[in-house]
């Protein structure tokens, strides 16, 4: 037996990585500042997808462009939807966002659904960057995949500039720590909380159009695929943790590859089977978070 | 004893920061009744009492934290008693918190950098802070919970000043700190107050606070029971109002003269 075979899906696996770590780190993000578990998280990603080819419909600019209207939309969402319906829902229990975000999901599916029917769409198909890809030796190498992993990579290194370099970065990791106390400095906490949710928002933004080019978007998709491999990789690579998002879509991918490649029908079971293992052995995730006080 | 203020505000002067027949409830349990106390610029106004006499609720609904049953709170000539505690905190109310409260995550710069985000125009920066405390620049970026109580505590007040206020409330400094750091954190208040800041701290500590402060006001289970100048006080009457012992106990309005102070 050929060794080749295990190394491609190795490699496979890594640049998938990529794009789950896309699809975790504003569930992550959301998570370490506001303790808000986004359960539409993938639903939103699927609305960002839809925009996505609603803009290139509309104004027919080139696909690959289309993120700099969607990224924009998703975060002003993300700020508006913070401080509405998940503040007042924070403001009665952290449990109490479970709930508004289930619901949530319901209604963005069910609205989809509605207006766009059951029908799977892709997103700048036919594009030599979403179908091309090079070969080294025996391995190939998608184009779409790797710049998805470079884009993840580019995102994750934003947000870490971002939260510890500037101004309102180090107000979010503040009030993240301690919100009264960071009330005291004079911070608006749901302002802060505003922003962060447009971080994330923002990230779901690239990953709704990531994941339609690589594959599909329909009505479902959000939950049985971008929001449990998201959940996933997060709780891999260790909750509130931003790189441990990539080492946790990294892991995922690598196993779902490798299961693959034992049996096709493999892949999704051996993704779950890491996620359970790292949540039995290692609940605090392969990294973990920074001691808090 | 007189009117509150009367024998530490300065003639015609108004006071800085007023609160006014203060009731506040935590769910069913009366914390505070009927609290009266003006503090007048450029003071150091203690509030001393046992554990659970109310001390600390009383700052955290000054600075905001707690909304009062009823009674209000007024800074600077403005009612204040809504406004949200990161507002009066832009307005001057700096409030170091019980226990520090400093961000974990965060290195000794950034804490003071959170501090300055929504500074009001004044003298202190981060570079003061640490000409303050001398060695606070060489570890600024070390987590602070690599640090001391005592250095916590600096990095807490530095936070504090960073945002130049106008009143500085400290709650309880001295809580779990070895009494000779306690001596040294308040050997800094005179420096401070050179600033022109008037300063409402929280203290268990009696004999601290009789030490640093021009007026004190005793609490025994959320009720005034003592209130004048540390010279016009004798150690027997803050010890009767502080415990509660002998004639003062707290039911009784005979010393609480808070009664007749309203405008």
């Amino acid at each position: 037996m050929s060794i080749t075979p295990w190394i491609n899906a190795i490699i496979q696996g890594v640049l998938t990585g990529g794009l789950y770590a896309l699809f975790a780190c504003g569930l992550s993000l959301m998570f370490g500042v506001m303790k808000v578990v986004n359960l539409a998280h993938g639903d939103l990603a699927v609305v960002a997808g839809y925009v996505a080819i609603g803009v290139v419909a509309v104004t027919h600019i080139p696909v690959l462009w289309s993120f700099l209207i969607v990224v924009p939309v998703m975060a002003l969402l993300g700020y508006g939807l913070q401080r509405t319906v998940i503040q007042s829902a924070l403001d009665r229990s952290v449990l109490t966002t479970l709930l508004v975000t289930f619901g949530l999901s319901i209604v963005i599916e069910n609205g989809l659904l509605q207006f766009f029917t059951a029908n799977s769409r892709g997103i700048g198909a036919g594009l030599s960057l979403v179908t091309g890809s090079f070969k080294i030796g025996s391995i190939h190498f998608a184009y779409l995949l790797l710049v998805i992993f470079a884009v993840a990579v580019a995102v994750l290194l934003g947000l870490q500039y971002f939260l510890s370099g500037s101004k309102y970065g180090r107000l979010i990791r503040a009030v993240a720590d301690d919100r009264e106390a960071a009330q005291l400095a004079g911070a608006d906490y749901r302002h802060v909380f505003g922003i962060a949710a447009a971080l994330a928002f923002a990230t779901v933004g690239l990953a709704g159009i990531a994941y339609g080019m690589y594959s599909q978007l329909d009505p479902t998709t959000g939950t049985d695929t971008i929001l449990l491999f998201a959940f996933a990789a997060v709780v891999i690579g260790g909750l509130g943790s931003l790189w441990g998002t990539l080492v946790g879509g990294v892991v995922l991918g690598v196993a779902q590859a490798i299961g693959g490649q034992i049996n096709l029908s493999y892949e999704v079971l051996a993704g779950y089977i890491v996620f359970l293992a790292v949540l039995a052995l290692r609940p605090q995730g392969l990294i973990a978070r920074r001691a808090q006080s | 004893m007189s009117e509150p203020g009367n024998g530490t505000g300065r003639n015609g002067e108004a006071p800085l920061l007023e609160v006014q027949n203060l009731v506040v409830h935590h769910g069913q349990l009366q914390a505070l009744d009927n609290i009266s106390l003006r503090v007048f610029p450029g003071e150091v106004y203690a509030i001393i009492g046992a554990n659970g006499a109310g001390k600390s609720t009383l700052m955290r609904t000054i600075a905001g934290l707690h909304s009062p049953t009823s009674g209000s709170v007024v800074f600077d000539g403005a009612n204040v008693t809504r406004m949200r505690p990161e507002r009066r905190a832009t307005q001057g109310i700096a409030m170091v918190p019980e226990g520090r409260r400093l961000f974990g995550s965060l290195s000794v710069e950034e804490n003071l950098q959170v501090g300055a985000s929504f500074a009001r125009r004044g003298q202190w920066t981060i570079e003061r802070v640490y000409e303050m405390f001398g060695w606070m620049r060489e570890r600024r970026k070390q987590p602070t919970a690599l640090l001391s109580g005592g250095e916590q505590q600096a990095v807490a007040i530095g936070r504090a000043l960073v945002a130049n206020p106008r009143v500085l409330l400290l709650d309880e400094l001295s809580l779990g700190l070895a009494p000779v750091v306690v001596q040294r954190i308040y050997g800094m208040l005179p420096q401070i107050l050179t600033t022109g800041l008037t300063v409402l701290l929280v203290e268990q500590d009696v004999s601290q606070a009789l030490r640093v402060a021009s007026h004190i006001h005793c609490l025994l289970e959320g009720r005034t029971t003592l209130e004048g100048r540390p010279a016009d006080v004798t150690a027997d009457e803050v010890e009767a109002a502080y415990f509660g012992l002998g004639g003062a106990a707290p039911s009784e309005q005979a010393s609480a003269p808070s009664e007749g102070s309203q405008p």
